[in-house]
């Protein structure tokens, strides 16, 4: 048993490889797509508000699942033709913007008026304003939750095995395949995911504990 | 482009969706009720054990937590019965999943509600002669419930749409029968704008009759 699995070894790094490499994508892609519609959920026009809010309500409110089969499956028949491994990085980038907009909402909102209001006194534009008054504030606030939801798209990245892209659930369920050793593969699959996860969530620890000096 | 949205294949084969919605439902609510037993228990127990005891719920809770959903379905439905001598369906096997999942999660919810129960109650609970047990039932668990009770509705909606992972072992509920009307008519973009439109509406049904439940539990006696 042990022989077969260090066999496979080497085909479940690369699938832990593409686990990564997703995740990471699907985190720095959300992060700067979150952050502009997170401005604009914030900041924008009315029409622009309405619309970032429909699709944050919109996503959070449906199963990542199904958003990942209605793009996969939904997309080529409206003519749109993606590689399976883009279109998951698509659905899953836009589950996790979602997520980005909120947390963005959240730090702003919990920013003082008065820091605003202050800004405008001394007679900051709109951009100065968000660069020096409200962002680095924010960000504080912004961070710990934000590590934390990492976790998410690592977590849910383990979805687009369904797609047949071969990440690290799907590298196991193959090896499983042909070897019939289906619980210590599963449980070592468990404990790489954990490694990874748990490594984030002790980073934002971390974090949270060297922000925790700055309190109201 | 030029795709025609023609929905009457979806009307047609709607009972699949319908089902589905009902056994999704369903799922849920037992996972939940089974996972607010273990969260309960193990969270009562958290607070009062020693360190290994906290230690081992521990473990269970960050297992749980950092290991994708999908992975915990397939090592109990495929993996579990190699190992020990069980049978049980794929329904069956969803539910303890699930149970354990929530369990996690709850456990987390309920120790901190605990612990956020002001230390006069209990002194005061003490003063007036009750037993620790007592105390637990009639002081510590009520006001629990009160401050835990929107963080369990939010897991509640969170576990409903978690249940559309279930049709990974072909349980047939919500998102199994889209993607059986998807394979078997191919009005794909139809029958996903169908499903979302069902999961947002329950979704916020549920959010709205829970939160209805937390203003009525807040106001009572």
């Amino acid at each position: 048993m042990l022989g077969q699995i260090a066999y496979a070894l080497p085909f479940l790094a690369q699938g832990f490889a593409l686990t990564l490499w997703v995740s990471l994508l699907v985190v720095v892609l959300s992060l700067i797509a979150g952050v502009i519609l997170g401005v604009g959920l914030v900041y924008g026009p009315a029409p622009l508000r309405w619309a970032v809010r429909i699709f944050s309500d919109t996503i959070r409110g449906i199963p990542i699942l199904v958003l990942i089969f209605f793009v996969y499956y939904g997309l080529p028949a409206v003519g749109v033709h993606l590689q399976s491994f883009w279109a998951a990085v698509l659905a899953l980038t836009l589950f996790k913007t979602a997520q980005v907009v909120e947390y963005l909402r959240g730090a702003v909102a919990s920013i003082p008026k008065g820091q605003s209001e202050a800004a405008m006194a001394i007679g900051l534009t709109f951009r100065q304003r968000l660069a020096y008054v409200i962002f680095p504030q924010a960000f504080r606030r912004f961070l710990p939750p934000w590590i934390n939801g990492v976790t998410d798209a690592v977590k849910g990245s383990a979805l687009v095995s369904l797609l047949g892209i071969t990440d690290l659930m799907q590298a196991i369920n193959q090896v499983i395949g042909r070897t019939y050793e289906a619980m210590p593969l599963y449980i070592l699959g468990a404990l790489l995911y954990f490694a990874i996860n748990y490594a984030l969530s002790l980073a934002s620890r971390r974090l949270e504990r060297s922000f925790a000096f700055i309190r109201e | 482009m030029g795709y025609t949205l023609n929905f009457n294949l979806i009307w047609r084969h709607f009972d699949k969706l319908s089902g589905g919605l009902l056994l999704s439902l369903e799922l849920a609510v037992i996972s939940i009720a089974i996972g607010i037993v273990i969260g309960l228990v193990l969270a009562v127990w958290y607070v009062s054990a020693g360190r290994v005891v906290r230690g081992i719920i521990a473990a269970y809770v960050e297992f749980i937590r950092n290991v994708p959903l999908i992975l915990l379905v397939y090592l109990v439905f495929y993996g579990l019965p190699t190992v020990v001598d069980i049978a049980y369906s794929a329904q069956t096997s969803f539910v303890a999943t699930l149970a354990l999942y929530s369990g996690a999660y709850l456990v987390e919810v309920f120790r901190s509600g605990l612990e956020a129960v002001p230390r006069g109650q209990i002194d005061a609970g003490k003063a007036i002669g009750l037993t620790p047990w007592q105390r637990l039932i009639h002081v510590r668990l009520p006001t629990m419930m009160r401050i835990t009770l929107p963080a369990l509705s939010n897991t509640f909606i969170s576990l409903f749409k978690d249940t559309s992972v279930a049709s990974v072992i072909s349980v047939p509920e919500l998102t199994y029968g889209a993607q059986w009307i998807n394979f078997n008519t191919f009005r794909i973009v139809e029958v996903y704008l169908v499903v979302t439109a069902m999961y947002l509406v329950t979704g916020y049904v549920l959010l709205f009759a829970l939160r209805l439940i937390e203003r009525w539990y807040r106001t009572a006696r």
